[in-house]
């Protein structure tokens, strides 16, 4: 049956960009993030996160196996998962741990609603939010060991920068930015996220809508409520603290969980903003960007209702105007 | 200034280079000639020959069905053997008035006139005894679109050279070989609508069609050369318009609703070979190319002949193609068989080695957006296509569905590989068939 010819319908040619593709991207970006965690933490960082990332891909293979759908661990996105989680976890935390976060992140949060593109929360977000309720004291415990602590610009030995301007402490911006401070395993460096998200813009992965909305807005709620007056120190130093530069580039900007539409992500990247300043500036912790990202990803399905596209050459309905 | 362009659409390989240089050669007709009377929008042409009855070439075999249909003409002399129904390049069967070519070529008089000795109304009814359809793939008859019902309102003659398929060169060595030929026939055009501006639309990876256009409108001012951002799908007539004029029309609304008349290129050469020469439209030209084509060429082909005949003039294939296209690759039909009549939208014979759809197999949708941000007519098709699954007619028309002009952006650029276009096209054509029966 040489003569057969293929049949579909068009278009008839596909670009070269595939999910797969994508998802090795988002992880090459997470990389120099990643390694410094090594750098600073040392072998327990390193087997944190290959406990989560282990995790999240025998989950999601054990389950489909288990449930006789398609095995979709080569698409990458379980990796993504379980490298976020981990990166969002502090050095110290026990083993079991990540791989507890990990499968309540690939099998509650995202199997069970339906896999791949189904979850209404971005799933490494939700494993981190679920073993925070669970275990706060472990995941807010940021103190090291001291061949670590000596790799560190430390003020008050066991506080994070964010947790000590907070409660009115000094900062040093330079270790903030560079990353030699305390925090998760891959949050500590707002330089080496930037790089990562501006590879994931420059190779089209992600667009700076949402990150800069996102920071911009976030920027002006704290420089006006921050309680610091006119002072953009304090400003950059709440922009490259804690988890919002990881936050901004690499999780509020999930597909899955961030509205489609070109307007409803401007709205989701203010409201995002100004949800991480209540949190950070308002609320008990000086972190908010998890919950601020989750409770937004709530907001998703909304958001995208009011903001739907006119359509081409469609005029709004005005006074009996044809449609 | 930036060029002229619209917001979204994508750039796709262009794969032009295989076909571009090659001049426009005539190719002969075969022994048998199939005439389908669907070659365009609206109601099938009804013959007016009968098995046995001698033909001439530029002889009219079959009569418009209707004020939306066109006439149809023999390109060859010879017998006719009888009326059979065969496929369509879009895979619908079509009755076709078959002619045994005599090979003597023997043809009608034609009558010539010039552009000042004619009327509008003989201008429009001799492009309408011509049988001239829009070619560039939609086939909706010229001489109805040329007939507005406000005639008043139309400042702006668009002809259509964006050629923004990959892989058709077609229109580029139309624009570039006989350049006054499209300028005669958009002044035809321009004697219809004397307050119009004729603007020749080119994109500007054909830089030397600008300059062989802007040459050859030279005498005439008012004719324009606009020169667009190469992009897909530049062409599309309702992107076309806002790149030029700036206007935004909806689906539902027609070009002279925005004082625009767009015609392809080679329509308009058609428009000028009908009022000047008098001739019907006989031929067309169709670009023969793709990685599986021995060699890729530009010929002037004889409507009625098989894409299989066209396809060997071009030495046939160098391997066994996975796909052939009627039309280009965005929104080009897949063909089965070669043994198809070449009809009046005949753009092209697209021969590929490798088929690019059934390599990839569709995943799930990770809601990425892409399809969002190329999307011309601005809606989503992530959504649309959901609800097109589902069968939610209310949603699907709720979120702009019947906008899509099926471009195929979404599914070119799916990262998931999902048949975006497809399944919103499918809908589109269920609801349409439904707003029919009322």
């Amino acid at each position: 049956m040489s003569d057969m010819l293929h049949v579909s319908s068009s278009p008839h040619i596909r670009s070269k960009i595939t999910t797969d593709r994508i998802m090795y991207l988002v992880l090459l970006a997470l990389l120099p993030a990643t390694c410094m965690g090594i750098y600073l933490f040392g072998i327990p960082a390193l087997v944190l996160i290959l406990c989560s990332v282990i995790t999240c891909v025998a989950t999601e293979y054990i389950y489909e196996r288990l449930m006789k759908k398609p095995v979709t661990i080569h698409d990458g996105s379980a990796m993504v998962t379980g490298l976020l989680l981990a990166l969002n976890l502090p050095s110290g935390a026990p083993w079991w741990m990540p791989v507890l976060g990990g499968v309540f992140a690939i099998l509650v949060v995202k199997q069970l609603f339906g896999g791949l593109g189904q979850n209404i929360m971005n799933p490494a977000l939700a494993g981190r939010c679920f073993l925070m309720i669970s275990f706060a004291a472990r995941m807010t415990d940021f103190s090291t060991s001291d061949s670590v602590t000596a790799k560190l610009v430390d003020t008050v030995s066991g506080a994070t920068p964010l947790a000590e301007i907070k409660s009115g402490g000094s900062y040093d911006l330079l270790s903030m930015f560079l990353g030699t401070t305390r925090g998760t395993i891959g949050e500590t460096s707002a330089l080496l996220l930037l790089i990562g998200g501006i590879f994931l813009v420059v190779m089209k992965v992600i667009d700076l809508k949402i990150p800069l909305t996102y920071l911009g807005t976030f920027a002006v709620f704290a420089l006006l409520f921050g309680g610091h007056g006119f002072d953009l120190g304090y400003v950059a130093a709440e922009l490259c603290g804690g988890g919002l530069m990881l936050g901004a580039w690499f999780m509020a900007t999930d597909y899955v969980t961030r509205p489609v539409t070109v307007k409803g992500q401007y709205v989701y990247g203010v409201i995002l903003g100004l949800l991480t300043g209540l949190f950070r500036i308002f609320g008990g912790s000086a972190e908010g960007v998890s919950y601020a990202i989750i409770f937004s990803n709530l907001l998703v399905p909304i958001i995208e209702r009011l903001t739907l596209p006119g359509g081409f050459g469609i005029v709004k309905q005005k006074g009996g105007k044809k449609s | 200034m930036g060029l002229l362009t619209f917001r979204g659409g994508i750039h796709p390989d262009d794969g032009k280079a295989m076909s571009k240089e090659q001049p426009i050669t005539a190719i002969q007709a075969g022994p048998k000639l199939y005439y389908s009377m669907s070659q365009h929008i609206g109601a099938p042409a009804k013959p007016v020959v009968s098995k046995g009855d001698h033909v001439c070439r530029g002889q009219m075999i079959a009569e418009a069905g209707g004020f939306v249909s066109a006439p149809v003409h023999a390109t060859v002399s010879g017998t006719v053997k009888g009326i059979e129904k065969m496929r369509m390049p879009g895979g619908n069967l079509a009755d076709c008035i078959v002619v045994e070519n005599d090979g003597q070529m023997e043809e009608v008089t034609y009558q010539e006139a010039s552009l000042d000795s004619l009327s509008k109304e003989e201008i429009l009814k001799r492009i309408t005894a011509a049988g001239i359809v829009g070619m560039g793939g939609a086939g909706f008859p010229t001489h109805v679109k040329l007939a507005p019902k406000n005639p008043e309102a139309i400042d702006y003659i668009l002809v259509n050279g964006a050629e923004c398929e990959p892989y058709l060169t077609s229109d580029y060595r139309r624009m570039l070989e006989e350049p006054e030929k499209l300028v005669a026939g958009l002044q035809v055009i321009l004697k219809i609508f004397p307050k119009a501006k004729g603007c020749i639309c080119i994109e500007d990876n054909k830089p030397d069609c600008i300059r062989v256009m802007e040459e050859a409108a030279k005498g005439d001012s008012r004719i324009e050369v606009k020169t667009l951002k190469t992009k897909y799908p530049q062409g599309a007539e309702r992107m076309l318009i806002f790149a030029v004029t700036g206007r935004k029309i909806n689906s539902s609304l027609l070009p002279a609703d925005a004082g625009c008349i767009v015609d392809n290129v080679d329509t308009v050469v058609a428009v000028a070979q009908a009022a000047l020469k008098g001739k019907p439209l006989m031929e067309r030209i169709m670009t023969v190319t793709g990685d599986a084509v021995k060699e890729p060429r530009n010929f002037l082909v004889p409507l009625g002949m098989l894409h299989q005949e066209v396809a060997d003039a071009a030495g046939g294939f160098s391997t066994e193609p996975e796909k052939i296209i009627s039309g280009g690759p965005m929104m080009g039909k897949a063909l089965f068989t070669l043994n198809v009549p070449v009809i009046k939208t005949s753009s092209a014979i697209l021969a590929m080695k490798e088929d690019e759809v059934a390599k990839y197999t569709p995943t799930a949708c990770i809601n990425c957006g892409r399809c969002v941000s190329v999307c011309p007519g601005q809606i989503l098709p992530v959504r649309l296509s959901e609800f097109a699954e589902h069968g939610d007619e209310e949603k699907f028309l709720a979120y702009h569905g019947m906008e899509c002009c099926e471009c195929g952006c979404c599914s070119f650029v799916c990262p998931a590989k999902r048949q975006l276009t497809q399944t919103i096209s499918s809908m589109r054509k269920i609801l349409l068939a439904k707003r029919k029966k009322g």
